[in-house]
């Protein structure tokens, strides 16, 4: 199937299936649905970023008029966590609160209004705790302990890998680079605000629709938050109004709507207001870097050591698996013979950090292409002609046992140069224009699903009738993406149909066979590879009995355009119906299933198994800025980016993938950040967000929005659907490194962080003009307790996967 | 009782929205948004923060885009009030629906309906509008999917089909 290059469906620009519904407004989501004697709750959020919980009175709140039930952490006895290793939140906060927003109680009432109201009158006494604000002083105070689980005093979680002597490999070098980066909290920010429905149904069973990326994550952790069988558990992911990994948690609001319904029997609903959104957060962490980088004459990297050190803010969520992608992940690029990567999450009394489209690696990717452009310019080396020479190999392993398939990076960087006019631009644009040039590489998809299982990672189901209609069941979730559209294409290029011939039921617990749900890029490779299996089962089907008609053997029968006919004699043949009803005389019932597993990994170390991937995608990005000298304003005309697709299912969308990231990652680079501040003494000294508002927090708009011009590198991948590789992530990963390396070719100074506001450059700029060094950036690493780490030869030095002993002697030989 | 509004008593009205009178019992405190989602069942306007910041709930009034968030709805009694339900015609889409959807200029489609009622605004009064005129128009709806580009392409071609349509 992956071979063949003729397709109907695949490949040609098509509307999306579900675009229809969107433009009519028809599309249903979480907060646009209403039941019949439906109940309306609000949560009670703690103004204090650390303190215990002494008292809670709700009696004044439950004699409110139009108040129905009101709920605290007694009635939650059970923690939880999307994670196995991070159940350390509760629904409620029994005993503490541990960040400005942390829930601690909840009112159910006859409208949101009531709700609201009588939220105000639970009465709290708090018993403040010292408030752990940034991972310096987590690590310098084990005491107030945030969590008493973790690796000791507020340090969550501590790893360190070295794949090869890196000590040896920058001893040997010709040139050794030291750089320290710090990249800014950012959050999602989606339009929707998070909502959520749960009823309970005639059989006593609970449903609950809500703005959720993983409903399957979301049902195995609501059955244990509740205590409930999962079989009396249905979930069902609305569309999502964006999400960008900000609806990958189970929420607290999610248990408690649940609970509630449970509680009343009647459906209780809930939408955050966007103060609240900001609050709950779960998005990019702050991560410090600090670089190692050995180099020698030709631009070629010897060896690297990265240590990071994130601020996890006050719960685990994803944060083990964020912790391995601010490291695992750097091989992928380039060649990089030996590796070292030791990586810190702390806690600290902040809304909690988690995934952000990217999860854990634009941070380190941001660093390191800022490093090579200062290693290009201290070698003398063109930026882009560096990084072409040293693209990692095809159908390689890298130093942490990662299998890279295809790789469509040199090709990028080539279309990128090329269409940019880069040579023409770089180091030639009058002062204060300048241009910069960054690349990336993502995963399709995360080798492993959260928790451990040997099971597919998705699974498809189709059926057909007499009818001659399609309808496919997939757990994968639409959060705007185009997931829906992907599925039903798959399944019409198999069956020969059109793709708005093919009904989708899409993430639904309760229907739908399992998909881990919208992370990681998984969905197109995943989702893609089990419809490809179980339309292929049904197409035999059709096309037996379609031959058995036609009196030929099956192998001559072709479906397409809605026909099964002779792939030699086109004009003997018969319509899909007939098809379909021929096979449902013949076989009974027509259904199929098909089910995706990735592939192995090779890596045989501890934590091997973060990072490996079924396939990755490659992208180069070249932006040109203008720095206004004067103000330090930052415009940017234009970016270019090539993005290594391996296939198109839907050019369209995958251009606006791709627009989308280049638009989000300028957002990054320029102007967003989730920062915190202390409210004055007086008030409480309480450490609030910042700018918890869509219009103090910055974004784009249509006014900043550049010209984009998009190309797409197809050179399909075996393993993939068609060869389609991701586009939802990998295109924002070059675009803030690429716009801090234009600003350096544009005003000769080095902003070593993001985002790059006016105040930085003006800053940088000032130091330019005194003869200083001219970069802003962080200016110490603190001492991070990193644990001795795990050695893994690289597969060049005779490894075989495993972790072994460290290769002591030679290196001391070589540092004595 | 302190802290606690007092819920003043709920007001009647006729609203007129995409040509059709409905009458409409509700809290005089209630925004034209709200009135629009919970009473009269028109989810098709969405909100991103109820505080005039995204742009998600522009709605048209007397023609001109507001944001319903910002709007009372005892404010529009007697006045026009235009949704995203009211663009199609029947099960015929409006020629900007049709072009968002062919084009990519939706891809979550939670700005979509905003957008789509500030741009029919903007080609009510300009029908052949250059790239800029559609920049400055949507610049008060974010939207956090598209990078914008196909966005304004969709504007851009369902100004032509609306042109072709008027010939």
């Amino acid at each position: 199937m992956n071979a063949r290059t003729k397709f109907s469906v695949i490949g040609k620009p098509r509307r999306r299936v579900d675009a229809r519904s969107k433009v009519t407004g028809l599309t249903r989501f979480a907060d646009d649905l209403v039941l019949p004697r439906m109940l309306h709750a609000k949560l009670l959020r703690s103004p204090h970023p650390h303190a215990r919980i002494d008292s809670i009175d709700t009696s004044r709140a439950e004699r409110h008029p139009g108040v129905h039930l009101v709920l605290t952490g007694k009635d939650f006895p059970v923690s939880f966590g999307i994670m196995p290793v991070s159940q350390d939140e509760y629904p409620l906060a029994p005993e503490r609160v541990r960040y400005v927003g942390d829930p601690l109680a909840a009112v159910i009432a006859k409208d949101e209004q009531t709700a609201a109201e009588a939220v105000e009158l639970i009465e709290v006494k708090y018993a403040p705790l010292l408030t752990i604000a940034t991972p310096e002083e987590a690590l310098a105070h084990p005491e107030a302990r945030i969590h008493e689980y973790g690796e000791n005093g507020n340090i969550h979680r501590n790893q360190a890998y070295e794949f090869g002597d890196v000590d040896e490999a920058l001893a040997e070098s010709d040139h050794v680079f030291e750089d320290l980066f710090f990249f800014q909290g950012n959050t999602h920010l989606p339009i929707e605000q998070h909502a959520s429905l749960a009823a309970v149904d005639g059989e006593g069973k609970l449903t609950l629709w809500s703005s959720t990326q993983v409903p399957h994550y979301i049902h195995r952790a609501l059955a244990r938050a509740l205590q409930m069988p999962a079989a009396h558990i249905r979930v069902i992911a609305c569309p999502n109004g964006g999400g960008f990994g900000g609806k990958c948690d189970l929420h607290n609001h999610e248990i408690v709507v649940s609970r509630a319904a449970i509680r009343l029997g009647r459906p209780v609903k809930i939408c955050l207001t966007r103060e609240e959104v900001f609050y709950m957060h779960r998005g990019r962490h702050p991560v410090l870097m600090k670089f190692r980088t050995g180099v020698n004459k030709d631009g070629k990297i010897t060896g690297m050591h990265l240590q990071t050190l994130l601020d996890g803010g006050g719960y685990g969520s994803y944060g083990p698996a964020s912790t391995f992608y601010t490291g695992v992940l750097q091989p992928v690029t380039y060649e990089l013979p030996r590796y070292k990567f030791e990586a810190c999450r702390v806690f600290t009394n902040k809304p909690a950090c988690g995934p952000k489209r990217g999860h854990g690696t634009p941070q380190p990717r941001f660093g390191q292409e800022v490093q090579l452009d200062k290693i290009a310019e201290r070698l003398r080396i063109d930026p882009a002609v560096l990084r072409l020479n040293m693209v990692a190999k095809p159908n390689s392993l890298t130093a942490n046992w990662l299998r890279i398939g295809t790789i469509g990076l040199a090709e990028c960087i080539r279309e990128v140069v090329r269409i940019s006019g880069w040579n023409e631009k770089h180091r030639k644009l009058p002062e204060g224009r300048g241009v910069g040039i960054a690349c990336s590489a993502y995963m399709s998809g995360a080798g492993l699903p959260i928790y451990w299982n040997k099971m597919p990672h998705s699974g498809v189901q189709l059926l057909l009738d007499r009818s001659g209609q399609v309808t496919v069941f997939c757990g994968a979730t639409e959060i705007g993406q185009g997931s829906d559209d992907v599925l039903a294409a798959i399944v019409a290029e198999v069956l020969g149909i059109d793709a708005y011939d093919v009904r989708c039921m899409t993430g639904d617990t309760g229907l739908t066979p399992i998909d881990l749900g919208s992370y990681s890029s998984r969905v197109t490779v995943m989702m893609g590879n089990a419809a490809i299996q179980a339309a292929e089962n049904l197409r035999e089907m059709l096309a037996e009995a379609a031959a058995e008609h036609l009196e030929v053997l099956p192998d001559r029968i072709v479906l397409a355009q809605g026909r099964a006919f002779l792939a030699d004699d086109p004009g003997r043949g018969i319509d899909f119906r007939a098809a379909v009803e021929l096979a449902e005389t013949k076989h009974g019932t027509l259904g199929s299933v098909g089910s995706y597993t990735p592939p192995r990994p090779p890596a045989r170390y501890k934590g091997g198994g973060v990072g490996p991937s079924p396939a990755y995608s490659y992208t180069a990005c070249v932006v040109e800025v203008e720095v206004d000298p004067s103000t330090g304003w930052i415009t940017v005309p234009k970016v270019w980016i090539a993005h290594d697709i391996g296939r198109s299912i839907n050019p369209v969308s995958v251009r606006g993938q791709v627009e989308g990231s280049v638009y989000m990652g300028l957002g990054e680079a320029l102007m967003e950040e989730q920062v915190f501040r202390r409210l004055p003494p007086k008030l409480s000294n309480a450490l609030v967000h910042r700018i918890p508002s869509l219009l103090e927090y910055k974004s784009l708009t249509s006014l900043d929005m550049p010209e984009v011009e998009t190309v797409l590198i197809e050179d399909p991948d075996p393993n993939c659907p068609f060869g389609a590789k991701e586009v939802g992530q990998g295109p924002l990963l070059p675009v803030m490194p690429a716009v801090a390396n234009a600003v350096w070719d544009a005003i000769g100074v080095r902003i070593d962080e993001v985002p790059i506001t006016p105040d930085k450059v003006l800053e940088a700029l000032e130091k330019k003009a005194k003869g200083e060094n001219p970069r802003v950036g962080p200016e110490h690493f603190p001492a991070v307790p990193y644990p001795e780490p795990i050695f893994v030869a690289p597969p060049w030095e005779g490894g075989d996967g495993n972790a072994q002993k460290p290769p002591r002697r030679a290196k001391e030989a070589v540092t004595s | 009782m302190n802290a606690v509004v007092s819920v003043q008593r709920n007001v009647r009205m006729t609203l007129r929205v995409n040509g059709e009178d409905f009458d409409a019992l509700f809290a005089p405190y209630k925004t034209l948004l709200e009135v629009l989602r919970e009473d009269l069942d028109l989810t098709g306007t969405k909100h991103g923060c109820e505080l005039g910041e995204c742009g998600a709930c522009a709605v048209l009034l007397d023609g001109e885009p507001v944001l319903a968030c910002l709007v009372l709805a005892v404010e529009c009694e007697g006045r026009s009030i235009e949704t995203v339900e009211g663009l199609a015609r029947g099960s015929e889409l409006h020629p900007l629906q049709s072009a968002f959807a062919d084009l990519g200029g939706t891809q979550c489609g939670y700005c979509t309906p905003g957008i789509l009622m500030t741009a029919k605004a903007l080609l009510d009064r300009e029908p052949d509008p250059g790239r800029e005129r559609i920049r400055e128009a949507i610049s008060g709806n974010l939207c956090r999917c598209t990078g914008y580009q196909q966005i304004y392409e969709s504007i851009e071609e369902g100004a032509r089909r609306m042109r072709e349509q008027s010939q």
